[in-house]
């Protein structure tokens, strides 16, 4: 018998994979934006200049075109009545667990890029410094629904939660 | 005496009128604060000649740090009521702080070399409520030691004895009359001081400061020395200065050790508290509530264990990250640290002792990897960007680096008993972490991708105190959930399949 951590129940909204490419193509313009500038404003650029700009590019569109929609397909997220569970990552994957006992704190978050495409951020806090369980790319009303949800749950439970 | 303070019924009165940090802060927080200016002052005054601007500047700077240090006490008040302990300070700022006394897990009494020549001790007060260790609670710097010892007393008592009555800890007893001493320093212990390592830290971070202070004057030492050695590389010169290095740094850590654990004495107070006591001029007193006790760590760097010794940290919350303020046991023999962790947590067996599970082969792979190859790529780098004589020295180091990895794969382990998990990690300074399993609230399971293809996993238990996460490094997968599983019945079963 082998055991296995078995996937969480719902995916998170498809509009997450724009919401990533997003940000994948905003992180690497920031990156090649300058070095292309300072490559046409020097005269005879250096051979190096032109090999990291290159790479710069090749990277960032092979990054920018495959990440978001591997990310879509790991990001996984559950609740029970015990318990938050969420998937997340792309190359390197992982998976919390947070007892419902010992949340402390349910927060939703936009950033610009999740206003303009109607998503949020859940985040559940727990005692533990290291314990956040972030579940990002929500629908809005989706995530409403699980605030509501788990807040219910977390009053119905008791605990100091540390 | 401490002995008789928690019987006295008129100490667990609760004063309720506001009260000022002690009015001889306002000379001592200049002294202690002033030691680190006396330093650019000197500079200051010594390479000016006397010039007018330069008495002048130095006059302003003592003015402004004695100001600054009226202003402080003047706007600081606290009082200590039935529920909370208040403190509002600030000028411009106003900060009120509120801490509930039934949330205070620890107390900190600290008196640097100018607190004691006045008789006084900041009290540092630990919840443990926040997201990042250490930014919580409260600081009193500083009142009277007596007062300091009162609220110690007085603070940690009150914790305590609404719970009392519902504790279900296996073993507690009922509240004793006298502390009882769980440890003293041994002189003999004095052997462990050279092998830490921390006259070398000491020398590293006085070099720090001291060019800090020559950047500002313009001076560029480390620079300077730096393009000398390239322009003159010499073996002899690099040997004799590493040997001088190294002389220096073992006679250094003798009186460091003796400054930072002087009279050191671990003692469980009548109150439920476990407290540590330590320090020949900067005195620190720390006090953790035993009940918020999640577990200890064995920490053993290199050198110290090669001389079989050891230090020990406490798991818990509310403590500062500053100065070690969760240590329990400065560096000591393994046997000692063994004793001192079986009578802390009250068990029959120290828990650090159990025979650890190995972790599989590929985990050995996997280390080997991690510190050998970036010695490798910086040789390649040295060898095509610098000059000849740099890239030998890189692998010179991959033999120790393949050595350190092997070692840290031996150091890989788990175990879990009736009540706490067990993990060991690391080479340089191989650390044993006791968990209580009840004291674990989460789960945070990585596997890279590269973990992904040698079927291993880190297993992250969560929890309050501490570092907030005490993690399983490179165990198998089935054998790492498997564990996950039974330390926290229930937690993680409705997510594991077999398959």
């Amino acid at each position: 018998m082998t055991l296995q951590l078995r996937t969480p129940r719902h995916q998170v909204s498809p509009k997450s994979v724009l919401l990533w490419t997003m940000q994948a193509a905003l992180f690497w313009l920031v990156l090649f934006v300058p070095q292309l500038v300072v490559f046409l404003m020097v005269n005879e650029p250096p051979t190096w200049e032109l090999a990291l700009l290159i790479a710069t590019l090749v990277v960032g569109l092979v990054h920018t075109a495959v990440e978001p929609s591997w990310r879509y397909r790991v990001h996984r997220w559950e609740t029970t009545p015990d318990a938050v569970y969420t998937l997340s990552g792309w190359l390197n994957q992982e998976w919390r667990v947070a007892p419902v006992s010992r949340i402390q704190t349910i927060d939703t978050k936009r950033g610009p890029f999740q206003q303009m495409l109607g998503l949020s951020t859940v985040t559940v806090t727990t005692a533990s410094a290291a314990g956040p369980v972030e579940i990002e790319g929500l629908d809005h009303e989706v995530a409403q629904r699980l605030v509501v949800e788990l807040t219910n749950t977390t009053q119905a439970t008791p605990g100091d939660a540390t | 005496m401490t002995a008789e303070l928690p019987a006295a019924p008129e100490l667990t009165e609760p004063l309720t009128e506001w009260h000022r940090l002690h009015v001889r802060m306002l000379i001592v927080r200049p002294l202690n604060e002033g030691i680190a200016m006396l330093v650019p002052i000197a500079v200051l005054l010594i390479t000016g000649n006397g010039e007018k601007w330069r008495l002048f500047a130095s006059g302003v700077t003592v003015a402004v740090i004695l100001a600054f240090s009226y202003l402080i006490w003047r706007t600081t008040k606290y009082r200590i009521t039935d529920d909370q302990v208040e403190l509002h300070t600030g000028l411009l700022t106003r900060k009120q702080v509120a801490v509930p006394r039934d949330r205070i897990r620890t107390v900190d009494l600290t008196s640097k070399p100018g607190h004691r020549v006045f008789g006084l001790s900041a009290v540092r007060i630990g919840t443990g409520q926040q997201d990042t260790p250490g930014t919580d609670g409260l600081t009193l710097d500083a009142v009277t030691s007596e007062e300091a010892e009162r609220l110690r007393v007085l603070l940690l008592q009150k914790s305590v004895t609404p719970r009392a009555v519902s504790s279900d800890v296996p073993g507690s007893e009922p509240v004793a009359a006298s502390s009882e001493v769980i440890s003293q320093l041994d002189l003999k212990w004095l052997k462990f001081a050279p092998l830490s390592l921390s006259g070398l830290v000491a020398i590293g971070a006085v070099f720090g400061l001291l060019s800090n202070y020559a950047d500002d004057l313009g001076l560029h030492p480390v620079q300077d020395l730096w393009e000398w050695l390239f322009e003159h590389p010499s073996f002899t010169l690099l040997t004799v200065a590493v040997i001088a290095l190294a002389v220096l740094g073992l006679v250094l850590s003798i009186p460091l050790y003796i400054l930072q654990f002087w009279n050191y004495k671990l003692t469980r107070e009548p109150d439920g508290t476990l407290r540590v006591q330590r320090g020949l001029l900067t005195t620190r007193s720390v006090s953790v509530e035993e009940q918020r006790l999640r577990g200890v760590d064995i920490q053993e760097p290199l050198l110290v264990r090669a001389g079989k010794g050891a230090k020990l940290a406490a798991v818990t919350t509310g403590l500062g990250s500053k100065g070690e303020s969760n240590l329990l046991l400065p560096p000591a023999p393994l046997t000692v640290a063994h004793q001192v962790s079986q009578d802390v947590l009250k068990v029959a067996d120290d828990p650090t002792l159990r025979k650890l599970r190995k972790h599989p082969f590929a985990a050995l792979r996997r280390s080997m990897i991690r510190h050998v190859v970036p010695w490798v790529v910086i040789a390649v780098g040295l060898a095509i960007f610098a000059p000849s004589w740099a890239w030998p020295i890189p692998v010179a180091i991959l033999p120790f680096a393949a050595l350190v990895g092997w070692d840290n794969y031996r150091s890989l382990g788990n175990a879990l008993d009736d009540r706490y998990l067990v993990t060991r990690n690391n080479s340089l300074v191989r650390s044993t972490v006791a968990l209580q399993r009840t004291g674990i609230i989460g789960w945070r399971i990585r596997r890279s991708f590269f973990q992904r293809r040698s079927g291993l996993m880190t297993i992250g238990a969560t929890t309050a105190a501490g570092a907030g996460v005490y993690h399983v490094t490179d165990v198998g997968e089935a054998a790492g959930l498997a564990l996950a599983d039974e330390a926290v019945p229930d937690l993680l079963r409705p997510f594991l399949v077999e398959g």
